[in-house]
């Protein structure tokens, strides 16, 4: 195994902050401690790999995976599509993306969730793919629905798409979600808002794509991921044992 | 001016939020069918070789309040420290799993082997642990943490050598409870607060 070198340290600056009083269930769950900055090791540097053995026909269909292409969901058909890059600019390739969201009412399929909208009988709510040799992935859903939660009194979520990406390596890891452009509830979100650089929230809303969108059947949205890169230099020491 | 530079920054994270397990662990959410079965459920398949172990604990809030909807991953070695893909790695160790907090009592249970050491860059070796990334409603971005474990060596671990307040090591070392068993509780905030790790 050749030593890629270590893993490129976060930017803190462009992640939410942990603790926002405005984002209650922060308070508490927040560490009040520094982090343990160290570079890291083949631990953070290596990471599970998944192949397409894993992947069945309809995983990246949402509106057709719950009933297995029997029928299809309720709501505003999208195709939400993008790569997944790393710090320089590489594609990502042959790396899981998993998704999750709320229906077309803005109800999750969750034994928690007993929101007022109903659920959609053609509808899980999950997915997932593996980017190709391009870091490009794609998924076919539809349009989740905006849902309030309790927090302060009149609190809702903007609609988003839950992403999660693996990487090569485990210090890659990353959870975060995806806006929708022009959604007027991202501005009052709590939780887009511990995103203190609006900058870097821009980076989560996906723009209207209309050179994907397939007329009479899905409009289109576009979502790149960036995930860390490693550090090459030719002057890095060998890696014991490797 | 100055030339601009072509490198892209991470894309921020945002909160699994409290249904990351529609997406991460379909079943524990109620969505049986969807996937053969959930990514992670198992860390090592049968005839893994090595001391096989179960950790126990759970995730505390700042106010001592187990979570429910805590969302774990672990990511390991096999027992001589090699990772999947390493050559002469034991295939039958997974080296990741995931796993939730119990919705009623809040508990989580790992059940893998014990790993061995693996090697630094530049020469050493840190002692067997197991990685850990958490991620629940109300934690913005994923923490990451370590499991030690209290019957290896952990004296010279190099990312435990760097912790100053020397009381605070403690809060990455499970436990042993009885043969083959190990209680490793992260608490959040305040007390007692487990080192989470950035690296
Ligand atoms: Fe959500």
């Amino acid at each position: 195994m050749t030593d890629l070198g270590p893993l490129i340290p976060r930017n803190r600056a462009v992640h939410p902050v942990a603790y926002d009083v405005d984002y209650k269930t922060s308070v508490t769950r927040s560490p009040n401690l520094p982090l343990l900055s160290m570079e890291s090791t083949l631990t953070e540097e290596s990471g599970p790999r998944f192949g397409h053995g894993l992947l069945g026909p309809l995983d990246n269909n949402l509106i057709l995976n719950w009933t297995k292409g029997a029928a299809p969901a309720i709501g505003e058909r999208i195709l939400v599509h993008g790569r997944v890059l790393d710090e320089h600019a590489r594609p990502v390739p042959r790396t899981l993306v998993e998704v999750w969201q709320a229906n077309a009412g803005g109800r999750y399929r969750h034994v928690k969730d007993g929101y007022l909208a109903p659920l959609d009988p053609n509808f899980g709510g999950c997915g997932r793919t593996l980017t190709d040799e391009a870091g490009y992935f794609q998924f076919l859903t539809i349009r989740p629905g905006a849902y309030p939660w309790p927090n302060r009194a009149n609190d809702w979520r903007p609609m988003h798409i839950h992403f999660s990406v693996f990487g090569h390596s485990f210090g890659q890891r990353l959870i975060s979600q995806m806006y929708f452009e022009g959604d007027p509830l991202i501005e009052r979100c709590p939780i887009a808002a511990t995103i203190k650089a609006r900058s870097q929230l821009d980076r989560l809303v996906a723009p209207l794509d209309m050179t994907s969108a397939r007329p009479l059947d899905f409009l289109a949205y576009k979502f790149d991921i960036v995930l860390r890169g490693r550090r090459q230099t030719m002057f890095e020491n060998k890696l014991e044992g490797m | 001016m100055v030339q601009k530079l072509d490198t892209l920054t991470e894309t921020p994270s945002q909160t699994a939020g409290p249904y990351v397990h529609i997406g991460c662990i379909p079943t524990f959410a109620g969505l049986e069918g969807i996937y053969p079965e959930d990514l992670g459920k198992r860390a090592i398949d049968e005839g893994a070789q090595g001391e096989i172990v179960t950790i126990t604990g759970s995730v505390f809030d700042g106010t001592g309040w187990a979570l429910r909807d805590a969302m774990i991953e672990s990511w390991q070695p096999d027992a001589q420290g090699r990772f999947p893909g390493q050559e002469g790695a034991d295939p039958k160790v997974n080296g990741f799993a995931r796993f939730a907090a119990d919705g009623d009592s809040g508990e989580y249970t790992l059940r893998t082997v014990k790993p061995g050491a693996v090697p630094m860059r530049g020469g050493g070796w840190q002692a067997p642990h197991i990685s850990l990334w958490i991620t629940a409603r109300g934690i913005n971005i994923g923490l990451q943490t370590r499991i030690y474990f209290s019957d290896e060596d952990n004296s010279r671990d190099p990312l435990l050598l760097r912790i100053e307040q020397r009381h605070r090591v403690q809060t990455l070392i499970a436990q042993k409870t009885g043969d083959g068993l190990y209680r490793f509780d992260i608490r959040l905030q305040g007390e007692g607060e487990t080192v989470f790790l950035d690296l």
